[in-house]
């Protein structure tokens, strides 16, 4: 008998567990110890600078958000869906949902009972002076069950431990074989690991098998359950009665350390910036700077999945998949200049890699912000902005030189503003002294320049306007100038608040309640920038699924078959699925594209690339079309006139399908039956 | 200049001796496109700021073959990259690349 043993028995009550090593330290502790307090140093300085980098305005919004109920909530349902249960990636491929989250809540739930084990059993070991670092983790080598004296609740503790151990495991075993034929899982491709990738990947593999044979090999005096008793027997079987175990729990130790070491220069920071990255986020703050401040948080918290790399449209070709996000972000956090700069100039921003992102990250936006940084300070003259939106605008009794309003004259007319005369007024309309300002058109119609290369779009929108008895007027019939957002794409972000600026005066004076568009890409600015108080902005699809919806706008169901294909920029970009569809169902039987909704393929017309070339937008068009023709549909609808334009090019262009298929606007699918 | 004692009026002449090939170069390293352009004008037809200012990218190259650089920026000075270009060009011409490209070296001095 140990003096220790004595010391225990006088107590009146039996523990259930003993404190095997009086001073709480053994060697083997000091690799895990030291990886984990460096990680930890790194990351405490690094968020301090991140803060100290951000504008004081966000950082006071970022301390009072923590303390707003619903930003608070929104917060903890985060970061227990996205970053323990992986839910988005659950619900997109559920094997890789398991594997993810396997490893990630089972390793949660082993530290947070490993802590509570030692809260229960042995509460002076918390106290990080007295081992409070490594002691929970390591809880099974430093303690002896007392034979005799276990309770339910300590087996239970066993039990549970020994689940999220095989949980952990089954996870693992998911991850080494997805190293391998990632396809079962449903990944196409798979981002290629940097070293520091590597060290921690092995390690972290070898963390939960060396774990089990840990345990088990000192179970017999810990304590165990279903699966480290039967595998401590098969060692007693093996190895007789006594069993060696310090090399095990060394390696197990060393594993740790040079995960947590190898941590901050891999990808697996993710695992804990993503928690900043949750919090600035839901916040509300936007990064200004694709490197400094919050941006910061966002490329640290990229975990390198490479679900980006099957999202990317221009990954069609295999030479292109270099320049998918997982890498702009790669070489953002490595400040490799050169390849920052030509990777974020080819992406055609259709923004599919943030939608899908599990973390969430905006990778468009980065890149953004990376062009800005080279073409912002790009010289531009607007200066005739101004004489521009003088003459141009629509006439309104605002207008001061020509203090008159314009009304239809006679019944015919009343369904809305026609062709203009040669004098400057509608044909069809009279000059009439202004009496107020109530008899504003209560719609404006801005054609944005697309719509103008595309004619058949305003001709259809007006017949619908027409026929259902709108009152509108039209902002740029005679040419307007543009929204902003291609320059805002293109990283001029001066030059694009010039524009809108412009853009805002126009709309404002008219005195319109509702701003309708036909296209995505100027909807899209016109909703997030412009700011337009009191002023309704909807896309043309919300618009005339409300007309029909109100019963204004009379349609006729055809039986021709149809599949609506989702611009980037309308979907993805504004959240714009259901209108479209609801209003061409009214019409016409709606089939499925293979891939549609917020996973629908970027057109390859976009305007967000400054380099693609027409080659390899070519590729781009032919996969989307692909997509599309899934469900043999008969005319393909879309919403935006650059999808129409290059749409219509690819499909006259393969001799596979045209003449056909027919390729048409979505108000010239509503217009068509009126 | 070698001076014969006649020539053109100083306003319309063009002195190819002060075309910079260097910069040329730059130029189509960073968009090759600027080497198949044609010149038809698509691109000066459908412009969206040309409507109210002198806006040209055809102009543009057109200057900078003829050494006025200076001619070049002002064409593209109010353009809005807005891209109706770049969808009429019939040689599938980046042309939003090209007009950044052209800001980017020529307005470097």
């Amino acid at each position: 008998m140990t003096p220790l043993f004595n010391l225990l028995a006088a107590q009146a009550e039996v523990p259930e567990v003993i404190d095997r090593i009086p001073s709480g330290f053994s060697y083997f502790v000091l690799p895990f110890t030291i990886g984990v307090a460096f990680m930890f140093c790194w990351i405490g300085i690094g968020t301090i600078r991140l803060l100290a980098a951000m504008p004081r305005e966000d950082r006071i919004k970022f301390w009072k958000s923590l303390f707003i109920p619903k930003t608070a909530a929104k917060n903890i349902k985060e970061l227990f869906c996205d970053c323990l249960f992986h839910v988005k990636i659950w619900q997109r491929k559920p094997l890789l949902g398991y594997m993810h989250s396997a490893i990630a809540f089972g390793w949660f739930m082993i530290i947070i009972l490993g802590h509570i084990e030692v809260a229960l059993f042995v509460p002076a070991r918390l106290n990080v002076t007295r081992g409070g670092l490594f002691y929970p983790i390591f809880y099974r080598y430093f303690v002896w069950m007392n034979p005799g004296h276990t309770t339910l609740r300590g087996s239970f503790f066993f039990f549970l431990m020994d689940f999220f151990l095989l949980y952990i495991l089954s996870g693992i075993a998911l991850a080494v074989f997805k190293r391998f034929r990632s396809i079962v899982l449903g990944m196409r491709h798979t981002t290629k690991p940097s070293f520091a990738d590597r060290v921690a990947l092995y390690s972290l593999w070898m963390i939960f098998p060396l774990r089990l044979l840990a345990e088990s090999f000192t179970a017999d005096l810990s304590g165990g359950s279903f699966l480290t008793i039967p595998v401590n027997q098969f060692w007693h079987f093996l190895f007789g009665d006594k069993l060696w175990f310090m090399p095990c729990w060394w390696a197990y130790s060393i594993c740790l350390g040079l995960f947590f070491a190898a941590m901050p220069f891999s990808r697996y920071m993710h695992i804990l910036t993503e928690v900043l990255w949750i919090l600035l986020r839901n916040a509300g703050i936007k990064p200004n700077h694709p490197r400094k401040g919050v941006a910061e948080a966002e490329i640290y918290a990229c975990s390198s999945c490479g679900l980006c790399l099957d999202a990317c449209p221009m990954n069609v070709q295999k030479k292109n998949l270099k320049f998918s996000s997982v890498y702009f972000i790669r070489f953002l956090r490595r400040h490799n200049e050169k390849k920052i700069n030509a990777i974020a100039d080819k992406c055609l921003m259709c923004d599919k890699c943030h939608a899908l992102c599990p973390v969430g990250v905006d990778a468009p936006a980065l890149r953004r912000a990376q062009r800005a940084t080279v073409n912002n300070s790009l010289p531009y003259d607007y200066s005739y902005l101004g004489s521009v939106v003088s003459k141009d605008t629509v006439r309104t009794a605002k207008d001061t030189g020509a203090a008159a309003e314009l009304r239809p004259y006679s019944a015919a007319a009343k369904r809305g503003w026609t062709r203009p005369g040669s004098d400057g007024c509608p044909e069809g309309m009279v000059s009439e002294p202004i009496q107020t300002y109530s008899s504003n058109p209560e719609v404006l119609y801005f054609a944005g320049c697309m719509s103008h290369l595309t004619p058949r779009i305003i001709k259809s929108v007006e017949k619908i306007f027409k026929a259902a008895g709108v009152e509108y007027a039209f902002a740029d019939r005679d040419g307007g100038i543009c929204c902003g957002r291609p320059l805002m794409l293109a990283g001029k972000t001066d030059a694009a608040a010039a524009t809108i600026a412009a853009n805002k005066k126009m709309i404002q004076e008219s005195g319109c309640s509702t701003l309708v568009l036909s296209c995505p890409i100027c909807f899209k600015i016109f909703k997030e920038e412009y700011h337009l108080e009191g002023i309704k902005v909807v896309h043309y699809t919300q618009f005339i699924n409300e007309l029909i919806a109100s019963g204004r706008l009379n349609v006729e169901k055809t039986d021709r078959k149809m599949v609506y294909h989702d611009p980037c920029e309308l979907g993805r970009g504004c959240g714009v699925y259901l209108e479209p569809r609801a209003a061409l169902s009214q019409v016409g039987t709606l089939v499925k594209a293979s891939k549609e909704y917020d996973e629908s393929i970027c057109c390859g017309g976009s305007l967000g690339s400054l380099t693609l070339d027409t080659h390899d937008r070519a590729k781009i068009s032919e996969a989307s079309l692909t997509s599309l023709l899934d469900g043999k549909p008969e005319t393909i609808v879309t919403a935006c006139p650059l999808c129409l334009k290059t749409f219509s090019e690819t499909v006259a262009n393969s001799g596979r399908i045209a003449g056909k298929v027919k390729v048409k606007d979505f108000a010239e699918a509503i217009s068509s039956t009126l | 200049m070698v001076d014969f004692g006649f020539g053109l009026v100083p306003s319309s002449r063009i002195n190819l001796d002060l075309f910079d090939k260097e910069k040329y170069d730059e130029l189509a390293a960073m968009e090759p496109d600027v080497r198949i352009c044609m010149a038809c004008g698509s691109c000066t037809a459908v412009c969206t700021a040309g409507k109210f200012v002198p806006t040209s990218l055809r102009e543009a190259i057109e200057a900078i073959k003829n050494a006025n650089s200076e001619k070049a920026l002002q064409m593209l000075e109010s353009c809005q990259l807005c891209g109706k270009c770049s969808m009429v060009c019939p040689r599938g011409i980046n042309t939003r690349h090209l007009i950044l490209s052209i800001t980017k070296v020529y307005s470097q001095k």
